[in-house]
Order: structure tokens, then sequence, then C-alpha cells
């Protein structure tokens, strides 16, 4: 994929992904409707003991999804953010119930993006391996944080406070914690599997993926990136992961909107396919827009962020924004399509419905990411 | 114009009013909520036993006629009730679609004996009754309905499945719209009936709800038999039978459904804004939604006062009465996402103990959907606001004369 360069450019002559990463998602999309799917993320959603599919989790671990943008020389593919974009839309699609998000949009990018080359060797090719199960702890409670209220505390080797909720905190083994250090804030990379962590598993909106509570009391941990840099690589991971679930938004968009189109040719009321009336229609058409709008987002993204462009910062924000009000659309209008029985616990509706509340929260708040956008524009006019 | 109590509706306010302190709690806490503590069977004993103290006060059926043991008292009186009920912990749900819709139908199409058979025992709440009319072919399109009743004798034999059905595990009677007659034009070949719940070859089973809940029942019927005098309304005349359920519905159904724009306000005096200063009551853009939900909700708050005073004067309401299905579910859909966006990654917690507001706006987010669909989807009512109200031509017809039978279906 070429961007815009520079995002202003009138056309862009190639925003399209190559053959090669379209035949990927061909595979990924083949795999996950053959080993994923509904009846997958089900057997999640039904017993409250687990909270991902490990035998999912392991497949696709060894079809080397987890280390798709993880360099060779640290066990991973080495391919690149594209061919991780392709993957995350098709992970979206199948609602998958697999700490994929957490271990590697979170944790694995910022490695990547702060890590020393040992933490890299020591944690990436455990990653690429499906071994380690990684989470991100930013939140410490309701509202958007901001580093002003970060209250956990790094003091160089051991960390204090709590975090909650922590996507996939309860099956992690791993975390990247936010905390301040000083009188800034750092990021701390953390072993989850020691006697200074307890986690409480939360009960959340979407029970297809796992939640806890982690608290720390003198958890023994490790600086990653530089002291009091941690708010400015966390935004950084932030934008990273933005894009990635936008993807993911973008799945589960489509796979809404094509669960709507077929019902809405197979069912008759007032003896007509109920796609035949307008209102219908409509409905359908102002889905497909919005997809379509957030699915050109987030492909600028996607260049932004397979290049490194300066232009990360504002197109993570413009995808976020698109793919989460997207997805709510069509997740809460594909309900509405089927009427009476979209509203029953056998169809599957409910679990995008559900799977859309969290992919808008995972990274911040919809409002949130608004605001930077909007920030974001004004500094780029400003320069 | 005036939106004060008249002498005798104050009088009758204040009634109520010390009626509801001596029978039932104050609302406080949701978990504190008799529905809440109470399992199914005990909360149905609580309500039935709170329906007989309303009954026995002069406070059940109070637009009823006299003679059906109702006070006979305009509309507004029973609005002043509702309002007065709602601010206390009061049992009254189980009893809504019964006396509501399906009791008001029984005494609207049967003769003196039924009447008595079951009006009474109905508004004492000795005996629950439900509606049984949507079916999983036959939503939107209730006229579609394809259960099946054949006669027999002095009977009739009923086959076929129900589905929506709201309270059928512990409701003792039913009136059930079923199909007589294939062979005409749909909307002419359906008959009304009272079903009795407990009769042989009725099974009743609950159905999971998306949002986890199990409110509402799934109702087959299997050579159930139902005597030829449980009859309500001509053979084939049982969509005009169903006309006046429905109608009844639209002056039953309504009042709160879940949080609304104060609870959002207290909510956003704590919460951190999206910008990272101050608090989210304090964010103009959620200032300029707030505005926006309060518009909404008092203007179908007020919508609702123009009803009841057209009914007061016995007037025929105005077209002010289709609005509320439409803004609410949307309503409630709308605030419960903000809500929950506000709290940020925190707003994925639905559990009661951590959730602001003991999860409340989880709730109105998982039970919004379901509010846009029960009772006429959105799209539905917006033809009806269109069709009937504004007089636009009807959308074209592709079942006219044509039999029943021989309409396509799908799946």
């Amino acid at each position: 994929m070429i961007g815009p360069a520079q995002g202003r450019r009138e056309a862009a002559l190639n925003f399209d992904f190559s053959d090669d990463q379209k035949s990927l998602k061909d595979e990924a999309r083949k795999f996950l409707t053959d080993k994923a799917g509904a009846k997958v993320t089900r057997r999640v959603l039904n017993d409250d003991a687990v909270s991902y599919d490990e035998t999912l989790w392991r497949s696709v671990a060894e079809m080397g999804w987890l280390g798709a943008a993880i360099p060779e020389e640290h066990g991973g593919l080495g391919l690149g953010r594209l061919e991780l974009c392709v993957l995350a839309e098709e992970i979206g699609r199948a609602v998958a119930p697999i700490p994929f998000s957490s271990t590697v949009y979170f944790f694995a990018e910022a490695l990547m993006l702060a890590g020393s080359e040992a933490q890299k060797a020591a944690q990436l090719p455990k990653v690429a391996s499906g071994e380690t199960i990684g989470c991100f702890a930013l939140s410490e409670g309701p509202g958007a944080p901001t580093a002003a209220s970060i209250q956990a505390k790094f003091d160089g080797s051991t960390l204090n406070g709590v975090k909650i909720p922590v996507t996939d905190g309860d099956v992690a083994n791993w975390a990247v914690v936010v905390a301040k250090e000083g009188s800034g804030v750092s990021l701390v990379l953390i072993d989850l599997n020691q006697p200074g962590v307890t986690r409480t598993t939360l009960k959340t909106m979407d029970p297809t993926r796992g939640h806890a509570k982690l608290e720390f009391k003198n958890a023994k941990a490790e600086r990653l990136g530089a002291v009091g840099q941690g708010w400015e690589l966390s935004e950084a991971v932030l934008d990273r992961a933005a894009v990635l679930i936008a993807f993911e938004q973008v799945g589960g968009s489509q796979a809404c909107l094509e669960m709507s189109i077929d019902y809405a040719k197979n069912r008759y009321a007032f003896s007509r396919q109920i796609g035949s009336f307008q209102a219908i229609k409509h409905k359908l058409a102002d889905m497909y827009v919005a997809i379509e709008v957030a699915r050109s987002n987030a492909y600028y993204g996607a260049w932004a962020l397979s290049t490194e462009a300066a232009e990360l910062p504002f197109a993570a924000a413009a995808s976020r924004a698109a793919a989460s009000d997207a997805y709510y659309l069509c997740a809460k209008e594909n309900i509405q399509t089927h009427g009476g029985m979209g509203f029953t616990w056998e169809v599957d509706c409910h679990l995008f419905y559900r799977r859309a509340k969290l992919l808008a929260l995972q990274a911040g708040s919809p409002a949130a990411w608004k605001e930077k956008l909007v920030k974001r524009l004004e500094q780029r006019n400003a320069a | 114009m005036d939106f004060n109590d008249t002498s005798e509706e104050a009088k009758f306010r204040a009634d109520a009013r010390a009626f509801l302190e001596k029978t039932c709690a104050p609302k406080g806490a949701d978990s504190e909520r008799l529905s809440r503590k109470l399992s199914g069977p005990e909360f149905i004993k609580a309500a039935k036993a709170y329906q007989s103290k309303k009954a026995e006060a002069g406070f059940a059926g109070i637009t009823w006629a006299k003679e059906q043991g109702g006070r006979g008292l305009p509309p507004i009186y029973a609005v002043i009730f509702n309002q007065e009920e709602a601010k206390f912990d009061a049992p009254s749900q189980p009893f809504a679609i019964g006396l509501g819709m399906c009791v008001p139908t029984v005494i609207a199409f049967s003769d003196d004996a039924t009447k008595d058979r079951y009006v009474a025992k109905a508004l004492r709440g000795d005996e629950i009754w439900c509606q049984l009319f949507s079916e999983p072919g036959a939503g939107s399109d209730v006229a579609a309905s394809k259960t099946k009743a054949v006669r027999d004798g002095d009977d009739w034999v009923i086959n076929g499945q129900k589905v929506w059905t709201t309270g059928a595990h512990f409701c003792d009677f039913g009136i059930v719209l079923v199909r007589t007659n294939p062979d005409v034009e749909k909307h002419k070949g359906l008959t009304m009936f009272i079903i009795d719940m407990k009769a042989p070859g009725v099974e009743v089973r609950p159905i999971h709800q998306a949002s986890g809940g199990r409110e509402f029942n799934e109702v087959y019927f299997t050579d159930v038999r139902i005597p030829d005098k449980n009859r309500l309304g001509e053979p084939g005349m049982g969509w005009n039978v169903a006309l006046v359920t429905l109608m009844n519905e639209r002056l039953a159904v309504g009042g709160s459904t879940g949080p609304d724009y104060a609870e959002i306000l207290e909510l956003a005096r704590n919460m951190p804004g999206p910008t990272g200063q101050g608090t989210l009551a304090q964010d103009e853009a959620f200032r300029q939604k707030l505005a926006d939900w309060i518009v909404k909700a008092e203007g179908y708050k007020l919508s609702k006062f123009r009803t009841m005073t057209a009914l007061s004067r016995g007037q025929t309401p105005g077209p002010e009465s289709s609005i509320g299905k439409v803004i609410n579910a949307n309503h409630l859909m709308d605030i419960c996402n903000t809500a929950i966006e506000s709290m940020d990654h925190y707003g994925i917690i639905n559990d009661g103990d951590l959730a602001p507001m003991e999860a409340a706006f989880h709730q109105g987010y998982m039970w919004a959907p379901g509010l846009r669909i029960a009772g006429g989807t959105d799209e539905i009512l917006k033809n009806i606001i269109a069709e009937r109200v504004l007089g636009l031509p009807q959308d074209v017809r592709v079942d006219k004369g044509v039999a029943f039978k021989d309409l396509p279906s799908g799946r």
C-alpha cells in the first residue's frame, strides 16, 4: 500500500492492499470460518470458567499470526503492520474469543516501541510462539485516564497500585503497566505470576473476552523505555492499537451487515421479503456507508502505521472514531433488522453488540478519541 | 391550561398516596426492589397480595365501569394513581398486560356469564392474564398468525406456537389469536379465544434473551381443547378483536424504562470529561446532548398529558399518542451508551457492585434493543405515523385478495 503522502494529496495512486496481503486475508477467513466463528465464541460465552479458547489460540500461534509483525530475529514472520491489519479484520469478523488484541496490538507493540534489545529478545519470541499472553494495564477507574490521574507507582524495581479493568488480565502472564515514577509517568514491564500480584476476575458486557482487576503490592517489575516517557509511549501504543482495533471493528461491522442482508432476503412480513421495504433498505445502506467511511479511514491508518508516518496520530484517531461509530451502528441495527429473533440469546446478533462495546472502550472511549482527533487536526494546521 | 390538580384530583392523589404509604416501601436502590429480592413464585405471591389490597381500597380498575368492579372515573385519575405508584416499590407489573389489554378485551366481547367468571378475579389479582399474539413468523405482521384452531363438537382444537409472551409461566389465562380459516384473506380467517394456560397441551418455555434475562416465553399448543364459549367475537372476526386489544396497549404501555437525563447528569457530575479537564457535566458536547435528552423526555411526558386531557374530556387522543415508542427506546439506548462510553475502559464492567449506579446504564443498554422491537418495531410505528397520522398512501399490499394459505411466507 502506498499512502496519500502527507495525507494531503488529492488522490492516492495505490490505496489498496497487495495481492499477497489479499490472499493472506482469504486464508485467514477460510481458517476462521472453519475453526472459529460463533460456535467457538459461544463456547467461551457459555462457560464462566474460561475466558478464551485455548485451541484457537494455539492454532493462531502455529500459523504465525501472533508474530506476523514481529521481526524474524525475534521469532516472528517479519511481515508488516499491513498484514496484521488484514488479520485483525478477520479476527473481528469472527468475534474470535482470544487475547489477540491485548497480546499483539498492545503488549508486543509496546515492546517493539519501547523495549531494550534484551527485553525484546526475552519477550517477543514467546509472544510469537503463543507462550506469552500479554496485556496492557492503563485504566484505574471510571473516566478517561490522564498523566496526572495515574496512581499506580513504580520506584525503579517494584510496583504498587490497582489497575481496573485490564482486558485479558485474567489469563495474561505478562503486562505492560502505566505507572507514576517520581514526578512523571513510566511504562513498566511485569511478570504477573508472582506473589505481589493479585487478580480478580471481572464481570463485563462481553464475556467472550476475559477481564481482571490487577492489584500490585511490592511486585517486582522493570521499566520499559525511558524514565518519565511513559505517558508519551502509552499514547503511541494506543495510536498503534487504535488502527489495529479499527480493523477488528470494520470486520465485525461487515459481518453484521452481511447477516442483515441475508436475513432481509429470507425473512417475510406482509408476504414480502423484508428487504423489499425501504425502511430496511435504507437502514442497510446506512450501515454500508458507515462501514466504507470507517474502512477508508482505517486504510489510511494502516498506511500511516506501516510506514511510521508522521500522520499516524491523526490517522489513528480518525480510524478509531469512524470505526467505533460504524460498529455500534451496525451491531444495533443488525439486531433491529432481525426483529424479535435478533433479541434472543441463540441468534448471534448480541455477540457483535457486546464486542462492539468492548472494542469501543478497550483503547479509550470514542468521545476521548474524537477530542484527540480535533486536537491533532489543530496541531497539524498549526504546523 | 393548567397543570395543577383540581380539588377532586388533589383529594384523590392524597388518598392514593396514603394507601401506597401504608402498603408499599418507597422506591430505593434497585438491588432492594421486591422483584430483585424475591424468587419468581414469591414475587408473584407478593404481587397478588398487593393487587388484592389495591382492589379493596378502590385503586384497581379506576377507569372501569362500576358494574365491572371499577370506579368509573375519567382516565386522568388512573394517571394520577400511576404517578404516585411509580414513587413506590409496588409490584404491579405482573398485572399490566392482563388488566391493561386482555381483560378489557374480554369485557368488550363476552357475555355476562363469562364476565362474571373472569373479571372480578382478575381485578383482585387472584388470576393473572397474558396476551398470545406474536408468532415466529408473525411479529410485525401479527395478522399472519398460523396457529390453527379446528372446530370439534363444542370445542376448538388448537395446535401451533406463540412467542414473546410476557409472564406466560405465571399466568392463569390468556387471550390467543388463532387461524380458523386459511382459505380466506389473512385478516378474515382469524378468531380470538380465552385460553386456560394450565390446560393439557399448553407448554411454556422461557426465551433466553440477548440481554441474558428470561422474562418472555414461547408457548406451544398441542391438541389443546378450548370450549366454544371461550370465543371472543364471531369466528373470523379475530382481527377486529385484536385491534381493540392493541388500542388498549397504546394506553397501557409507557412510563419509565430505565435511567433518564436526571440519572446521567448525576453520573456526569463525578465523571472526568473526555478532554481530560473538568467533569463530564462541564463538557460542552455532553451539555448539548443533555439538553436534547431533556426536551425529548419532557416533550414525551407533556404529550402524554395532552393525550390524557383529551381522554378526560371524552375525546379521541390525537397523533401525539403515537410518538412515545419511537422516542423512548432510542432515547434510552442513547443515554445508556453515552453513560457507558463516558466511563471509558471501565465502562465494560457490568457488575452491579462495581459499575456506577448498580449498572443501571448497562442494563438499559442491553434492554433497549428489545424495546425498539417489542410492541411494534420503530419501522412499523413510523409507518403507522406516516399512513394513519399524516395520511400518506399505504405501501403496496401483495396479500390483498389472496387466501392465507396461498401467501408466500419465506423461512
